[in-house]
Parts: structure tokens; C-alpha cells; sequence
């Protein structure tokens, strides 16, 4: 039997050292598994493997020692209990995000939601080299976005609403940046300054800041052989079709450049920054 | 705003977090409901994140003032039992 191994590599089987044993990939979005999938992945690789998962650096698992002859057996158990395979090569890898604000209270945005958008619009598309993208909620960057070729940071701007503020003087200190001042019963906040990053939101006790939900984007992180981080070019993006906007502008940028097992980050070196970031601002004010 | 009368007074300026919001959550537990804590705190982190865990955790946040020695006084009114 004649093996491909790209199609299988296509298909989440990563070869082993050990002769047609493979790891299977098992796609996680968001970092997100239920109860079910992982009751699923644990009969799988109990029956099938070595009785053990390998947790990877994208919030995927492994399942390791799976042969060739059961791969049809395994998708179908898999499948039972809603787990797919995922996907390895020149194309576009799961959505990797923090838990983000339905249940972290340092949250700016919706990042599983995101994430499984994302993931729904981009998964898998074939590109001349690999595209990751990730999602954190907010400038904790717990999911360190930088790494991904793009990557979406939670974000806010604010507005201040003087008649519910009592001048507690919380904000002026939550504020890391030291962007706001409080004098005279006002306070004023140097835009130069701010961040995005909500903290004076979150922390005033009256709510007396209007949060408005937005991103901040880097691309061309990489994390490997070569290690670069992503750039931001816009500095918040408030509209959630705009930031779609670029991530198709960014991939489509990627697709029409790269060269085989390029990265986006090299494709930006040698194409010109000049010319990238144009494509992503025309992107963004159309 | 009023000069703001304290009921208790807990000084969280020899710890470290999360012990500091440990430290304030516990006197404040020490309280009734509508009674004010004063919190003596650091500057930095403590200053930074405690005012908001005394929000997350429902109460009631009044006034931060500069001691003018590197520490700051933060007036907590206690929110439900």
C-alpha cells in the first residue's frame, strides 16, 4: 500500500520515528473542548494509541501511536462524539484564543465567538505556506498574539461621562499608562497615551466610562525557526466588518505572494512593508 | 464630596498580591452591610487592581486618596452580608 503522506499530514496525521504510527491532530478551537469530546478523545486513544494525549503549544491535543490500518476506524469513533481531525501544512491552522469575556473579568471582547468565526471563515484554506491566527481578550495577552501570522487583541475606547463620575480618583491610577489626570472635578485623558486597554473602564465603580468594543491587530508574528513579532499597522479598529476586512486583505496578500512554506512576515519583507501596509489600509477605509 | 468617615481601618501596604485583596476581602467581612472599610494600600500593582477586585466583588468603591508617602487610602462600602 502506497502511502501519501501529504494527504495525510493534510488531514492531521503527523508522522511518528515509529514506522506508520501517526499523532493524530485533533481540531480545537478557541481552546474549547466539551465533556463529550474529551470523554470521545480519551476512548480513542485508550483503544487506539498508548493511553495518552500530548497537549500542543496552539491549544490542540495529540493523539499519538494511532496506525494506519485503523485510521478509518478512528474518524469514525472520533466523529461520534463531534471530534474532527485537523489540519497540519500550507494552509490555514486553528483559531487559537483565550476564555475572553464570558467568563474572565479582564476581557474586552467576545474571543471564542471570534475565534469560531474566524475559524469558520478561514480553516484550512490553502495557502502557499501556513497561516495561524489568534485571539486574546484583552492587553494581558494571555494568548500572546504577537506569535500569529495574525493576531486580534481585545480592545477599548473609552468615552468619560462627567455626570455619573464622583472624582474617586480610581481610574487616574488604574490607568498604566498615566493617560488620565484628574483636576478640578475633570478628568482628561491624553489619547497620545492611551492604550485601549479598558483597565480604566473596568475599574471605575460607577461606570461612569462608555466602553466601546474594538481590536487591535499585529501581523506577520512568527514563533519557530525564525522568530519575529507581529506589527500593529492600525492602531484600534472599532468596527468588527473592518477588522474582517483585513484579515481577508492579509491572507489574500499572503496567498498572492508567498512563495511554498513561505511565512506572511517574510512575503511583507521582501514584497515591501510600503506596500503591505497600504493593502491593509486600503482594506480598512473601504 | 464630603470628607468620608471610615468604620474600620485594614493596612494591606506588608503584603503582596493577591494576599492584598485576601487581606481587604477578610476585614471586610468583618463588616455590616453600608459600613466603610479604609484600606491603606501601595502604589503599583495594589493600587492598580485592588480598587477593581472591590468592584468585581460587588461593593461599593467611594474614594481613592494620595497619602503623599507612596500609599494610597481607598474607602470600600460594604455591599450585601
Amino acid at each position: 500500500m502506497e502511502v501519501d503522506y501529504a494527504v495525510l499530514k493534510k488531514g492531521g496525521w503527523m508522522r511518528q520515528k515509529q514506522k506508520n504510527n501517526f499523532a493524530l491532530r485533533i481540531h480545537v478551537v478557541g481552546g474549547h473542548l466539551t465533556g463529550e469530546q474529551m470523554a470521545t478523545i480519551a476512548e480513542v486513544c485508550e483503544k487506539y494509541g498508548h493511553d495518552y494525549v500530548h497537549l500542543t503549544a496552539r491549544q490542540s491535543l495529540e493523539i499519538p501511536f494511532m496506525k494506519l490500518e485503523d485510521i478509518d476506524a478512528i474518524k469514525a469513533d472520533l466523529a461520534k462524539g463531534g471530534v474532527e481531525p485537523s489540519v497540519c501544512g500550507p494552509r490555514v491552522r486553528t483559531t487559537t484564543a483565550c476564555q475572553g469575556n464570558r467568563t474572565c473579568p479582564s476581557a474586552c471582547i467576545d474571543t471564542y465567538g471570534l475565534a469560531l468565526e474566524i475559524d469558520k471563515r478561514y480553516f484550512a484554506r490553502e495557502l502557499p505556506g501556513k497561516f495561524k491566527f489568534g485571539v486574546t481578550g484583552c492587553q494581558n495577552n494571555c494568548l500572546k498574539t504577537e506569535e500569529n501570522d495574525v493576531g486580534i487583541k481585545g480592545a477599548e475606547r473609552v468615552e468619560w461621562q462627567e455626570d455619573k463620575c464622583i472624582n474617586c480618583g480610581v481610574c487616574v491610577k488604574a490607568c498604566r499608562e498615566e493617560a488620565i489626570t484628574l483636576k478640578d472635578g475633570k478628568i482628561s485623558i491624553n489619547m497620545d497615551k492611551c492604550t485601549y486597554c479598558g483597565r480604566c473602564e473596568k475599574a471605575c465603580p460607577v461606570d461612569a466610562y462608555v466602553a466601546h468594543e474594538g481590536y487591535i491587530v499585529s501581523f506577520g508574528g512568527l514563533f519557530g525557526n525564525h522568530i519575529h513579532r507581529g506589527e500593529v499597522i492600525i492602531p484600534f479598529i472599532e468596527d468588527h466588518d473592518k477588522l474582517i476586512k483585513v484579515c481577508d486583505a492579509a491572507i489574500q496578500f499572503f496567498d498572492d505572494h508567498a512563495k511554498p512554506n513561505d511565512r506572511l512576515q517574510f512575503c511583507i519583507e521582501r514584497e515591501g512593508e510600503d506596500k503591505f501596509k497600504q493593502e491593509i489600509l486600503d482594506a480598512y477605509n473601504s | 464630596m464630603a470628607d468620608i468617615k471610615a468604620d474600620e481601618t485594614v493596612d494591606i501596604t506588608d503584603v503582596v498580591c493577591p494576599v492584598t485583596f485576601v487581606k481587604a476581602k477578610v476585614a471586610l467581612d468583618e463588616l455590616d452591610e453600608g459600613q466603610i472599610l479604609s484600606i491603606k494600600l501601595n502604589d503599583g500593582e495594589p493600587v492598580q487592581n485592588v480598587p477593581r477586585s472591590m468592584k468585581e466583588e460587588g461593593h461599593k468603591v467611594l474614594k481613592l486618596d494620595d497619602n503623599g508617602d507612596g500609599t494610597y487610602q481607598l474607602y470600600v462600602e460594604k455591599v450585601g452580608e
